[in-house]
Parts: structure tokens; sequence; C-alpha cells
């Protein structure tokens, strides 16, 4: 402590080690926030549902996504990704994840929403198991925190059906 | 620069009073200036954290205690004359030189000294 360069040394690292355990308090309190997000998905309109000429069906459909997500957000979250998946079982795989939406929420205001849309990545099976196939719509969501732990969860929306015939 | 000044302290009083007093500090003075940089930035660490939380944002919290960590720099790290309000006292060399240290134990004293920085 005898001299400015050890004092502005101890200083800095001193500081630096404080601040570095400010941030994984901060994480730490993201523990303290339960969420109770809610989400809806309705099927407006299969556009079209073919099999392919490999032999592996394919789906277009219309949707209409609804979300509310605000109370993921803590003053530690940077934004938050979110996609729609479709799941379902077949003999071969016994659970197949297709995703078919994705989005980035950056900021709180932005995370009550509804979307409607097709389906922006395709919705292919690795097979022909989609006819009359029974599937849940599964929202995921990662919650990117500023420092510290991601948080990962999902609501899981069952009773959808496609159709018998394709069109 | 200061490691000089406090081995060839009698000199350097001898030369000019006005150097001692604005580049030292005193070891009182040390002890204080480090326990006001811990004191201060855990201050500002508990208080920034505490307006981040309340104002549910992360950028508060930051801008607080960065704030504080220049303040702490601007109070602990100059040297400031309030810590050097315990000078050590040298002898004078005229004086020391009529007390002579006994011929056996000087280079043991001198390295001691030497140390202690």
């Amino acid at each position: 402590m005898h001299s400015f360069g050890y004092r502005a040394n101890a200083l800095l690292t001193f500081a630096v080690t404080i601040l570095a355990l400010m941030c994984a308090m901060a994480s730490i309190c993201d523990n303290l926030n339960h969420p109770t997000p809610t989400s809806q998905v309705q099927v407006l309109n299969i556009n079209w549902f073919q099999k392919q000429p490999n032999g592996n069906d394919e789906v277009s459909m219309t949707m209409n996504i609804s979300a509310d997500l605000q109370s993921l957000f803590t003053w530690n979250t940077k934004q938050v990704f979110v996609f729609l998946a479709a799941e379902y079982g077949t003999p071969k795989n016994s659970l197949n994840q297709i995703s078919l939406w994705d989005g980035i929420i950056p900021t709180k205001e932005h995370a009550k929403f509804w979307i409607h849309t097709s389906n922006k990545y395709r919705f292919i099976d690795q097979g022909s198991n989609l006819r009359g196939k029974e599937f849940n719509f599964t929202l995921h969501w990662h919650v990117m925190p500023k420092t510290g732990k991601m948080f990962a969860d999902k609501i899981v929306m069952s009773g959808y059906r496609l159709p018998q015939e394709y069109r | 620069m200061n490691d000089y000044d406090f081995i060839h302290g009698p000199k350097l009083a001898k030369q000019g009073v006005l150097l001692r007093v604005h580049f030292k500090m005193d070891w009182q003075g040390q002890k204080l200036a480090e326990q006001l940089m811990q004191i201060l930035l855990l201050v500002f660490a508990v208080v920034g954290f505490l307006a981040g939380y309340i104002t549910g944002s992360f950028q508060m919290m930051v801008l607080t205690y960065a704030g504080g960590v220049v303040l702490t720099t601007l109070v602990t790290v100059p040297n400031w004359p309030f810590f050097n309000r315990n000078p050590l006292k040298w002898l004078d060399p005229s004086e020391a030189e009529k007390h002579p240290k006994p011929q056996p134990q000087q280079p043991v004293s001198s390295k001691k000294k030497a140390s202690k920085k």
C-alpha cells in the first residue's frame, strides 16, 4: 500500500472480485422468480399434406400462436429465445420433435404476443406416419440472462390431430 | 520512487520537506487507505445491488458501482496529505553519527529495513 501502483492494483483487483460476486448474486436472485407463462396454438388451416417422392410425409399448416411470457423476465434477463415444436411418437422413434417456428423476444414489452403464420420450418416426418397422427404442440423457451445460469422450460399443448387423407 | 524515499528518509528531509509531504504515506496512512478502499467498495457494492434490484435495472447496478469505484480510486489512490499525519521521525544525520551502530549488526539491520518495504 506504500505506492501509487500498489494501491491502484489492490483497488482494481478487489473491485473486480466484488463485481463478480454481485453478478453471481444477481444470477442467484433469478431463482426467486416463479414464472407463470401461458400459450395457445390454433391450427387454422392445413395448406397441403402430401407424401414426398422419397416416401416421407410433409405437412404445411397455418397457425395462430399466442403466448404471454412476460413473467419470465427479471432484471437479469437479456432476452428469451422461444420455439414451437410439434412432438409425436412413431414406432421407429419414440419422440419426434420438429421445430415449426421460433423467435427471439428482446424485452418484456414484446413478451405478450400473437402471430398468425404458416410453419417457418418444414414439417417433414422420417417415414410415412403422419396420416391421422395425434401430436402435441410444445412451446419451448430459453431464458438468457445478463449474467449467470440460463433457464429452459416448456409448455405442452396436446390434443391436435392431422387429417386422415393427403390433400 | 517511494521506496527510495523511505530508505533515504533522512537525506530527503534535509533536501526539502515538500517532497516528503507530497509523495509519501506514513504507516498509519497506508493502513487507513487500505481499510477505506475495502469499506467504500463493499458499501458501494451493497448500495448498487439494492438500487439495481429495486429499480429492476441491471444497468443501474453496474453504473452505481462504477461510480463508487471511481470515487474510491480518487479517495484512496493518490497520496493525499491526510494519509501522512503521522510521519516517521528519522534521526538527524549529525545525531546518528554521535551514536554509531554496533558494527557486527549493521548488515543485519539494514537488510531488515529493506525487507520491510
